[in-house]
This record gives structure tokens, sequence and C-alpha cells, in this order.
């Protein structure tokens, strides 16, 4: 089966962020989004620890882990950019201030719901971040992550096994095979990997797709 | 004459008690007021409930103050990090308990407990285990959580500059949490490590207005180190 790769997938979504955007890029694959935004296109990037206008990695050498983005890694500031505490931060999002923002999750439902905090597996220490307040607070919450688990079940749901994040908050699903959209008349899809049926990614797939 | 300077850590610290509610500022390590910290070590105080983002980074600061056994509760978003082994240790122990609040919840209900607010309603964490058995209400059609503040007996928090009013600046992203837990708490202490002439910071550029903070300590610049990164899955 064709599948799309990370790149792809991150160059996938970045097409789809408009210019001009405030956008919040998760931990993990959503990062990759960054280095994907077609050129000419200017978007400010929010981080929940308090900064818009995030830039790229500094270089080696240059690290100042006084100025780091949510994954605690360092970063730098773009000509215009700024600082601000925790609580402004927050009411960034939640005030609906950010248009758009890219998490990474283990299930979405079919409605949008998104688990992907905890596993609730015994034994795991639960640690939430910012995500119940970027998922639930962003203009538009984008998901971007394989189509199934690595021993091939479906993460797209009929309903999420695991603890939710949020819910009916996710709007649209960029995986490995197939951009989907969540409407209120089901799941749509978008687009598909090339050379893949409709057939095949509703096999891989826990809720019926409408074209 | 008002005078918020104090001469030392250990004159900064003397007298929070056994049982305080200590807020720390700080995101992973950047704002995270290790000097202060390893003070609050030193000076003895035990039965502690901790307000942090985190639980601790590697095996200084508040990693430090926990192995200590000195923490009874940690009130944070995201304990677990690729290097935070003894709040793992201590939790998997069942000797230390934990409340884990969505941090946009944390921050604001900090900023709440500042704000004389008795409590909020957000729609963070609707519909999920960690809103579990708290009053919602519909509002305008949307759900909301009815979330309550925290207060504290003491907060330490990292600053840049300060003066004797107790006027603060603060450095990049170590920001983060330092302005709210400076309104929360009865006692707030600020390190800097820079004390200036009153006057001399820019008055539009005062982040923490000296009334929140009630003591100003100065410690030594050192670079911080990295830290609290996301544990492997």
């Amino acid at each position: 089966m064709n599948k799309w790769s990370r790149d792809q997938m991150a160059q996938r979504v970045a097409r789809d962020i408009e210019d001009g955007a405030v956008v919040n890029l998760g931990i993990g694959l959503p990062t990759l989004v960054a280095n994907h935004l077609p050129p000419g296109r200017e978007v400010m990037m929010h981080s929940e620890n308090g900064v818009i206008g995030m830039g790229p990695a500094p270089k080696p050498g240059e690290e100042d882990y006084d100025l780091i983005n949510a994954g605690k890694q360092p970063v730098t500031l773009l000509p215009g950019g700024c600082y601000f505490h925790h609580a402004d931060s927050f009411a960034m999002m939640r005030g609906g201030h950010i248009d758009v923002c890219v998490l990474g999750a283990f299930q979405v439902s079919g409605r949008g719901d998104l688990a992907n905090w905890h596993t609730g597996a015994p034994g795991a220490i639960p640690a939430v971040g910012g995500a119940m307040d970027l998922a639930i607070g962003a203009r538009q919450t984008w998901v971007m992550m394989e189509h199934t688990t690595r021993s091939g079940e479906p993460k797209i749901v009929a309903e999420c096994s695991y603890p939710l994040t949020g819910m009916a908050c996710v709007s649209r699903i960029y995986t490995d095979l197939a951009v989907l959209d969540i409407t209120p008349a089901g799941v749509r899809v978008v687009e598909r990997v090339e050379g893949l049926a409709l057939d095949d990614l509703q096999a891989v797939t826990g809720v019926p797709l409408t074209r | 004459m008002i005078d918020k300077i104090v001469p030392s850590l250990e004159a900064a610290l003397a007298d929070v008690p056994d049982g305080a509610t200590v807020m720390i500022g700080g995101f992973g390590t950047a704002g995270l007021p290790n000097e202060l910290v390893e003070a609050l070590i030193a000076q003895g105080a035990t039965d502690l409930t901790i307000v942090n983002n985190n639980a601790g980074n590697g095996d200084t600061g508040l990693a430090a103050l926990l192995a200590a056994g000195r923490v009874r509760k940690v009130i944070c978003s995201f304990p677990r990090q690729a290097d935070s082994h003894h709040f793992d240790r201590l939790y998997r122990a069942g000797k230390i308990e934990l409340e884990l609040v969505p941090q946009g919840n944390l921050a604001e209900r900090i900023r709440a407990a500042g704000a004389g607010i008795g409590g909020f309603f957000t729609p963070t964490g609707y519909g999920t285990e960690l809103a579990r058995g708290k009053e919602t209400r519909r509002i305008d059609g949307r759900m909301y959580v009815l979330e309550s503040p925290i207060h504290a007996d003491v907060a330490l928090i990292k600053a840049e500059r300060g003066d004797r009013w107790g006027n603060l600046t603060y450095r990049m992203t170590a920001r983060n949490f330092g302005p709210v837990m400076a309104m929360a708490a009865r006692c707030t202490v600020a390190s800097v490590h820079e004390v200036v002439e009153l006057g001399a910071l820019d008055p539009e550029a005062v982040i923490t207005p000296g009334l929140f903070v009630q003591r100003v300590v100065k410690i030594a610049r050192a670079s911080t180190a990295g830290g609290g990164f996301k544990a492997a899955a």
C-alpha cells in the first residue's frame, strides 16, 4: 500500500495553513509542519509556554534554555515576536485567538472526539500539559497521525477507547493515507494517497467514510 | 522606607512553615528558581504541597526537594518527563499525592486566586476524566466546568531584574508562571540577577508590579540548563 512519508504529510498540512494564520504545532510529528510552509507564507507560531513569533532552532552553540518551546527544546524569536505569561498564553487558546492547532493523536472518533494524552494503562503516570486547552481552544483543531496503529488497528474509531482529551473538537485529520474532514454528516474523504481505492481506505477506518 | 531586598536566600525563606503550599515558577528548567528551591531544602520545611507545571527534572532543584521526602502533594500539569525519575519513583510507591490539572486551568486557577475570583467556568477538560465530579454548566450552548482558585502561602519565582519596591522584569520564556504565581501567594519571593535603583526599570516594561512581591533576593547569573524533555513513548 502506498503511504505518504512524514515529510509529505507535513507538506500536505502546511499547504492548508493560510497566510497570516496564528498557528500552534503540537510536540512530535506536527512540529515538522514548520519546515514545509510554502515560500512567501507568513504565519505566527505560538507556543504554550509564552511566546509568539517563534523561529527555528538556534545554531549549535547558540542555544539559550530560557527560550524554549512546548517540547522544552531551544528555539529562536523572529523580529516582531514577543513573550507573555502562562495565563495570557492559555487565554490566547481558550479565547479563540489561535487559528489552527495541529496535534498528534492516539485516536479520533467519527464525531471529532480526541484522545491524545494518556493511554490509561496501569502504572502509566498521567501527564496532560496543554493538550486539553489546545484541543478545545483553537478555532480549528487538526490531527496529524498514522492512519492505523503499528498492529494495523484503525485510529479513526466510532468511540475512543483511550481517555478523552476533548469532545467533538477535531475538524480535520491528516494521515499517511488520506485527508479527512469531520462533518455533521460523517467523515468525508478529501484526498487519498495515489492508487488507494476507497474500499481499501474504508477497510482500515473504524467509521463509515463518505466522499 | 520600603525595602524588599533581603540579604540572603536563607533570610528570604526563614519562616516557611511545615505544611505550607508553595508555588514554584518554571516550565521545565526555564524560570525554575533552583537557588530558592535549594534554600528551601536547606531550610527544612516539610509536608509541603508544591504547585509547579512539572514535577522536577534530573536530581537538583524541585527533583531534589521531592527526593528529600519533603513533599506531600504535587499540583501540576505534566509530571512525567524523560528526567522525572524522582517523582516517578515516589508516585509509583504511593508516597506522593498528585493533582493533575490541564495547564491552562492551572495557570488560570492561580491567576484567579491572585485576582480575587472565587471560581470560573472553563471549557477545558469538559467530558474528560480530569473534570470528573466537577460542576458543569451550559452557557450559550457550550459546556463548561467549574474550576476553583489555587492560593499559596509562598511563591518562589525567578525574575531577571528587580528593585526595592519589588518591581520585576523577566527573561524570555522564563517568565511563564512567575507573574501569576506572584499574585496568588501571601508571600512572594523573587530571585533576580540584578538589583537596580528605583526608577531604573522602564515603567512601561515592568511585568510584575512590586505590590505582588514581598521579598527580592539577588543570585549570581548562571545559564539555564536544558531539561524536562518529553519522555520517550
